[in-house]
């Protein structure tokens, strides 16, 4: 009998903490809306996503230049990471000797180890500075983001990419190279086509880290809340919007910031959808 | 996959075959471009380390470690016990939280069960959201609506629910891959299903559980943007869980926005990327243990 209510109150204990995280993410859906809709409807929610100007202290928040610095920095670091990170998982794959395998694996998780402050650091350090004197300028830049956060995105996409790279058949291999298709062709033109979906999936799930990344960017962007003008002048993105001037920002300005939070969930919401998409498509060919 | 690697040596030798030149055009520019993305990469994270350490080491000193902090001294050490007590904290909440899940996802849930796929769903969006996302829901729930201001606790709730789907997703495979036969074998002997659990299933799972702790733990210490408006940025460690505390991270973001302190910036970034890797090293370690078995 005593044995029997343990059971039951146990089970119902684990029936409550797999709640928490459906909990969780109603939370987070709940305290956002509610505090970010309200600020775009007295904003107007035109004014606030297209508005050029963003001038917290004569109260016009428009937010289109930090849309739009999240959304160049990011495709700057997909043109950067893209194909470096899909030839890297073709590399681990296909052409690198199982012995330097064992170095490279553990390598790319160190990679997604790394914490952005430190990545964030080394692009102030490294890459503005080299930026600074190829380009001129002040060298914190859109193009000093996009290589921090094309960097960053590697080892997302090298692992995404590489375990569907090894889910392709061998015998899709070994049919090209019997028809005399040299190694490298028989890769490219069989193995890479029949992973497209995992390496898709992949590169989305970089896209989402990208324009996610905070901290990383704020140290190397430049941050001026200005409509973005050229490669290697200063972008501020959403992230870092929020981030600069959470610290201070009271009222409306508070608001604005939220619902600032709230555009950017709701990009990130389309990139999850798009990723569990993908997702199920490849696990079920 | 030695299949593969003998088929990748032939293919690396010389081709015999008198293909034509085209071809092997083709295949020297595919070839060199691969070597070059992969030297890109792992010369880019060699880059990252060794620029850090060389700058590093040389401004690591023995006042970066003393008891308290002040504008002299910048001493990271208040911030390392906050990245401890922090760490501490939230795997004390997460862990139970995120294995007991698992265990109903896999133990007990029914094939089919609606509930299962919707806290799939919701763990794959935790997974994406961004951390900065986390922090300013932690601000809005914890700092303001339960008006604790900026605290330890604030913070470690907000990295608990951050890091709760890694300790889900590994506690569940490793619940998974311990053979049906372990439990029936239990059942049989008169066990119940809770004893089964705790006695039986758990303490096979134990490895796989302890790497998604590892990985919790790196994804804990190098937090930042989700610390910053939830414990706050003091360098200080707080006298309770409701002071505000900066860990390891947001101490070396704040180095950076102060910008007076270069050297000690350097210093305290060496010691972040050591713990990491030393971290990774731990996850690896006990991976290996888990293929080994």
């Amino acid at each position: 009998m005593k044995n029997k209510l343990k059971e039951n109150i146990m089970s119902g204990v684990f029936l409550f903490c797999a709640c928490v995280s459906i909990l969780a993410v109603a939370l987070i859906c709940v305290f956002l809306f509610a505090n970010g809709i309200p600020a775009m409807k007295k904003i107007g929610l035109l004014n606030f996503l297209l508005g050029k100007k963003w001038k917290p202290g004569n109260d016009i928040y428009g937010i289109l230049p930090m849309i739009l610095g999240s959304v160049y920095v990011t495709a700057g670091a997909i043109v950067i990471g893209v194909p470096i990170g899909i030839l890297a998982a073709v590399f681990m794959t296909r052409f690198c000797p199982d012995r330097l395998r064992k170095f490279l694996k553990p390598a790319v998780d160190l990679l997604a180890g790394i914490p952005s402050v430190v990545y964030g650091f080394f692009g102030l350090m490294v890459i503005v500075p080299a930026v600074r004197q190829i380009f001129g300028g002040s060298g914190t830049s859109m193009l000093a983001a996009s290589i921090v956060l094309g960097i960053m995105i590697l080892p997302t996409i090298i692992s995404v990419s590489e375990s569907s790279l090894r889910a392709v058949p061998e015998s899709y291999y070994e049919g090209a190279r019997a028809l005399g298709a040299t190694h490298e062709r028989s890769v490219f033109m069989t193995v890479l086509p029949a992973a497209k979906s995992g390496v898709t999936a992949g590169v989305i799930l970089g896209i989402g880290r990208a324009i996610g990344e905070t901290m990383a960017v704020i140290m190397v962007a430049g941050n001026q809340a200005a409509m973005p003008g050229g490669l290697t002048r200063g972008v501020r993105t959403m992230t870092a919007n929020i981030v600069l001037e959470m610290g201070y920002a009271a009222d409306l300005h508070r608001e604005a910031l939220i619902a600032t939070a709230v555009v950017l969930f709701v990009f990130i919401l389309i990139i999850n959808l798009s990723f569990s998409l993908l997702k199920r498509r490849s696990e079920s060919k | 996959m030695t299949k593969t690697t003998a088929i990748a040596k032939t293919a690396a030798a010389p081709q015999k075959s008198g293909g034509v030149s085209g071809a092997k055009a083709q295949a020297a520019v595919l070839r060199t471009l691969v070597y070059a993305a992969a030297c890109l990469t792992f010369g880019a994270l060699l880059c990252l380390i060794i620029y850090i350490f060389l700058k590093g080491i040389p401004n690591l000193s023995l006042d970066l470690f003393s008891p308290t902090y002040n504008s002299e001294n910048v001493s990271l050490f208040p911030a390392l016990i906050n990245t401890v007590i922090m760490t501490l904290l939230s795997l004390l909440i997460a862990v139970p939280l995120g294995v007991f899940s698992a265990i109903y996802l896999v133990e007990y849930a029914k094939r089919g069960n609606k509930l299962v796929g919707l806290v799939r769903i919701t763990t794959e969006t935790l997974q994406g959201i961004p951390s900065i996302v986390y922090g300013l829901f932690g601000f809005l729930l914890f700092v303001t609506t339960f008006s604790w201001g900026y605290s330890l606790l604030a913070g470690a709730l907000t990295l608990v629910i951050m890091i709760l789907p890694v300790i889900m997703r590994t506690t569940e495979e490793a619940l998974k891959s311990v053979p049906d036969s372990y439990r029936e074998g239990s059942f049989g002997l008169g066990a119940g299903r809770l004893r089964t659990v705790f006695k039986i299933v758990l303490p096979s799972a134990v490895p796989g559980i302890l790497s998604g702790v590892v990985l919790s733990t790196g994804r804990i210490v190098g937090e930042t943007a989700a610390l910053i408006y939830t414990a706050g940025t003091v360098a200080q460690v707080p006298p309770d869980l409701l002071g505000s505390g900066r860990t390891m991270a947001v101490h070396l973001y704040a180095l950076w926005s102060e910008g007076l302190n270069t050297e000690q910036s350097y210093a305290t970034a060496v010691v972040l990327l050591l713990i990491v890797v030393l971290l990774n090293a731990a996850s690896g370690a006990l991976a290996k243990k888990i293929t080994l078995k």
